[in-house]
């Protein structure tokens, strides 16, 4: 399979998410924790949020990794802060499908940046480094909506 | 000793001719798995056109040649690596099977509790897991060789790591994550004075050094078909003679029996006794007409361009700004491995931009976590050569990782 131009997989927001990512760091008051890791390439990140009322009230990330997953989970963490709970998985679902090559998210403002992302659908090999995130996120509603606070 | 004719080489890999991504292909992921030449995709064909039936079996002509030529080529296989005889080359799926075989069939009866297996930090995985599991089933003890700044086994360690609780020493030959060449006979001998069993994993000693099994010193010496020329799925244990007889199958089945009772068998010999079920006789025919195809090289051609190539690759590749190499500086002590990382750009990214302009390299932690935790890196890029790369092609590995730095710069 021929593989398409770079430029549609490293656009210039993603190397600044990559290069000076949004809420990285620790975030004292987490609620939830979710550590996720791919082991074929090592990518790895810590997905902290403090849910509160439904809402996901602060959200921050601690990883390293690919451009691709480290520029996906900063774009996720922008855009889920203050997000009602429902809100933040259909956001994943809509990432999840752009990733499989459905371009409706693509033009969704809604998508915020991570709109960036949608030419990795093109490149199958790198599509489980932009889920990395998302994966993390999905995990942590999932554990928090079987009743277990932490 | 004359120059390798590369381009006469070249030709023989019908794979290497083709583009990706509209760029002619340069493969630099030859640690991983090399391409075939004609002769090897020839001898399968033939194999399995003509002869194909099962070994050790049949009465009938078909049988009588499958058997003729899966033996021949461990005849090849033997005397490739200077076994004292055939019947010390066990065929196995690959490195990684031949180890757990020595794991599971010599670890059994020679492995106690408080007993200790010493490794390096630099062993691949396939060198390490298998004994994590027996240390485990045993409440024996791994201790570990350390490596220095350049990938080079710490051997000032040694007397205090070698004792007499040291069962088996188990070492890479060469290093897959970072080219390393060790120091295999003087560590062997070191070991041999403590009484240790030394096993080698030679899953790319066996590529890129001249294998003399006796000269080593070792008891095991493990390696694949598919890193030399070879197809996958299938490679050897060599081992001592004495010391395959005195250990107990690991897998039971049809081949490996010489009489079965209801409650008790008894074993076939050497090397049969550790050949369950049918084998991987095609493969086996393939790696025998691989070894048949490196033999008819001047070796000391190819060892002399390969080793040419990768003092171009060390110098082109390391004047690129933000590059740091892993391993050994010094050629002596280093294989055709070259392990990279370049700037803050991850090794994926360099990995995705090489592959657009048709260069196949490895990004990742090369089955070597160990390795990757001692220089605190999560992955690296690594370029693998073999005797058909080209100075040509290192040069389109510099223009690749250009364009990685015209992205990430």
């Amino acid at each position: 399979m021929e593989t398409p131009p770079l430029n549609s997989l490293y656009q210039q927001l993603i190397l600044e998410h990559y290069r000076s990512p949004k809420n990285k760091g620790e975030l004292p008051d987490k609620t939830v924790e979710i550590h996720m890791r791919n082991p074929s390439c090592g990518d790895e990140i810590r997905l902290q949020l403090r849910l509160e009322d439904g809402r996901i009230a602060d959200a921050k990330f601690i990883g390293h990794g690919c451009s691709i997953s480290q520029a996906a989970v900063s774009m996720m963490t922008a855009l889920i802060k203050g997000r009602a709970i429902d809100e933040a998985g259909a956001l994943a679902e809509k990432f999840k499908a752009m990733m499989h090559g459905d371009e409706a998210p693509a033009k969704d403002r809604a998508m915020g940046d991570l709109r960036a992302l949608a030419g990795v659908s093109k490149f199958p090999v790198r599509v489980k480094c932009a889920l990395l995130g998302f994966d993390a996120l999905q995990e942590a509603l999932k554990k928090t909506s079987a009743g277990d606070p932490h | 000793m004359s120059a390798l004719d590369v381009a006469a080489l070249r030709k023989q890999f019908p794979a290497l001719h083709q583009e990706v991504n509209g760029k002619s292909l340069v493969y630099l992921d030859n640690a991983a798995t090399s391409q075939k030449p004609q002769a090897v995709l020839d001898a399968l064909s033939h194999y399995y056109r003509a002869d194909n039936a099962n070994v050790h079996r049949g009465i009938h002509e078909l049988s009588r040649r499958a058997t003729e030529a899966y033996e021949d080529a461990r005849t090849k296989v033997a005397r490739y690596i200077n076994a004292a005889e055939p019947a010390e080359v066990v065929w196995t799926r690959g490195t990684t099977e031949a180890i757990n075989l020595v794991a599971n069939a010599w670890g059994a009866d020679n492995i106690r509790e408080g007993d200790e297996i010493l490794l390096s930090v630099m062993e691949h995985h396939s060198n390490l897991v298998p004994w994590q599991l027996l240390a485990r089933r045993k409440g024996a003890t791994l201790r570990y060789i350390e490596i220095d700044d350049e990938g080079r086994l710490i051997l000032d360690d040694l007397p205090t790591l070698l004792t007499e609780r040291t069962k088996l020493l188990a070492l890479t030959h060469v290093s897959n994550a970072l080219g390393t060449i060790t120091p295999v006979k003087e560590i062997v001998a070191a070991a041999k004075k403590v009484g240790a069993v030394v096993l080698l994993d030679g899953a790319q000693g066996a590529v890129h050094t001249r294998v003399d099994v006796r000269d080593l010193g070792a008891d095991f010496y493990a390696f694949s078909g598919h890193k030399m020329c070879g197809p996958t799925g299938i490679g050897a244990l060599w081992g001592r003679r004495a010391l395959l007889e005195a250990m107990q199958p690991w897998q039971g089945g049809g081949e490996m029996i010489e009489f079965v009772e209801r409650d008790m068998s008894t074993w076939a010999e050497v090397p049969h006794k550790f050949e369950a079920g049918t084998p991987n006789i095609g493969g086996a025919v393939g790696m025998g007409a691989a070894v048949d195809f490196l033999t008819s090289l001047d070796r000391d051609a190819v060892a002399a361009h390969e080793h040419d190539l990768m003092a171009y690759a060390m110098e082109r590749v390391g004047a690129v700004p933000g590059i740091h190499i892993y391993g050994p500086r010094s050629l002596d002590e280093r294989s055709a491995v070259l392990s990279f990382t370049l700037g803050d750009a991850h090794p994926h990214d360099i990995s995705t931009i090489l592959d657009s302009e048709g260069i196949a390299v490895r990004a990742g932690h090369h089955c070597a976590q160990l390795v990757m935790k001692r220089y605190g890196v999560s992955a690296t890029a690594r370029a693998s050569f073999y005797l058909y790369n080209t100075t040509r092609e290192v040069d389109r590995l510099v223009d690749g990782l250009e364009a990685v730095r015209g992205i990430f710069g």
